[in-house]
């Protein structure tokens, strides 16, 4: 079987880029991260012999956020997260604008957030931003349509910031 | 999206990415032209777009650390194996006392790569000295598949099964207990509706590494791994290209 380090890791800094929108913060992110590449290793006999490598450690670490996620919220560690993002979103205020998306996109539903950063930034074609999200490819556009909608009313009214604070 | 027809939300998206032929982007330009409140629109996207990438750019740009090197978590992974493997040893030696000793010498080379080639080498053995049997290519035949299995699961010390080869086209024949290095090794054999015989072939092996080798002896070829303290391989007169798919089927059987 060819070593799969070839194959993988070409794409470790774009899933350090990926990862780190989606939660912001550098060691966690990483961390993410490295729980992918454990995986990525692990399954590798398992993963379709034709499919594109790239898409397919997208995927992985886009499943292993949503669950991890998920579980957080069940334990309740959600809120520690939140009051460490109010700390940046409240340095951020003076600097507000166009220039923030970043923590713009953090009040947007992590499905749509994800799929801004996977078209937008991360260059995936729309179909395989529907694969790795799971969603159907017909509905891509719209969803994408109602992200940028909603990201563009964050923005232009500047709540970013007040948002984060009544969370 | 880029035959004719009129400007659709669709269009602006896919050019706010960039992603419209030539032609309809020109057709969404002039749309836009006309249409100062949508271009309006289209313009803070394109910018939200860019700011976001440029946001990213540096933690892109930034050198990996070297806790996320492929060589780091490789190593990490085999030394969790070799944790659980001595974890499982120490807990055999607790029944078994005497053998506990040997245990430890013979996994103390456990990093040794070459296992899988062992394992290789003497299922393509195995494979030859019985696919050629005509009278008595097995010991024990399908019809006491269970009876076949108890059996050699009690020999190997491990429990087998007999992975479902059909949707490939083989079907199982029966098995077969051989000498494996230090102890029994089983054989089961399949095979299709034109006679072609597939074998499946496990002893106890050291050595924690999963990864595939691929190892061709005559026309017989053989896919082998070693899968927690066992090591697998198949062997059929097949391409490489032909084996691979039924070789992972039979790993995630066993993983």
């Amino acid at each position: 079987m060819a070593d799969p380090g070839p194959l993988i890791e070409p794409h470790i800094p774009a899933l350090r880029r990926y990862a780190f929108a989606l939660l912001r913060d550098r060691d966690r992110a990483d961390d993410l991260v490295q729980d992918t590449l454990e995986r990525a290793l692990s399954r590798w006999l398992l993963r379709r012999a034709d499919g594109d490598v790239r898409a397919w450690l997208f995927t992985i670490l886009r499943n292993l956020h949503v669950s991890r996620w998920r579980s957080d919220r069940r334990r309740g560690s959600a809120v520690e997260l939140d009051e460490a993002t109010v700390g940046v979103a409240a340095r951020q205020e003076a600097a507000l604008e166009v220039h923030d998306v970043l923590a713009a996109l953090d009040q947007l539903p992590e499905e749509q957030k994800s799929l801004l950063l996977l078209v937008g930034v991360e260059d995936f074609s729309y179909d395989d931003a529907a694969r790795i999200l799971g969603m159907p490819i017909g509905t891509v556009m719209s969803r994408l349509s109602r992200a940028r909608q909603r990201l563009r009313s964050l923005v232009e009214t500047g709540r970013v910031t007040l948002l984060r604070r009544v969370k | 999206m880029t035959s004719d027809g009129p400007i659709v939300e669709d269009d602006l998206q896919a050019y706010v990415d960039g992603r419209l032929t030539d032609a309809r982007r020109a057709e969404v330009e002039a749309y836009l032209a006309h249409n100062a409140d949508v271009r309006e629109r289209v313009e803070l996207d394109i910018r939200q777009r860019n700011a976001l990438r440029g946001q990213l750019e540096a933690k892109f740009a930034e050198p990996v650390p070297p806790r996320l090197w492929l060589a780091t978590i490789r190593a990490a992974r085999r030394g969790t194996m070799i944790w659980r493997l001595k974890a499982v040893a120490a807990s055999l030696l607790i029944f078994t006392v005497g053998a506990g000793a040997g245990w430890f010498a013979a996994h103390r080379e456990t990093l040794a790569p070459p296992a899988t080639a062992g394992v290789a080498q003497n299922a393509s053995a195995a494979y030859r000295t019985y696919v050629v049997e005509v009278a008595h290519p097995v010991e024990v035949a399908a019809t006491q598949e269970a009876h076949l299995l108890q059996w050699l699961s009690r020999r190997l010390g491990k429990p087998l099964a007999a992975p479902d080869l059909t949707p490939f086209g083989y079907k199982l024949m029966g098995g077969r207990l051989l000498p494996g290095n230090d102890s029994a090794a089983a054989q089961l054999m399949y095979d299709d509706a034109s006679g072609k015989r597939l074998t499946l072939y496990v002893r106890a092996a050291q050595g924690g590494e999963t990864a595939f080798r691929f190892n061709r002896d005559g026309d017989a070829a053989t896919f082998a791994w070693i899968d927690q303290g066992f090591g697998f391989a198949v062997t059929a007169p097949v391409t490489r290209e032909e084996l691979l798919p039924i070789a992972e089927a039979v790993y995630r059987k066993f993983n």
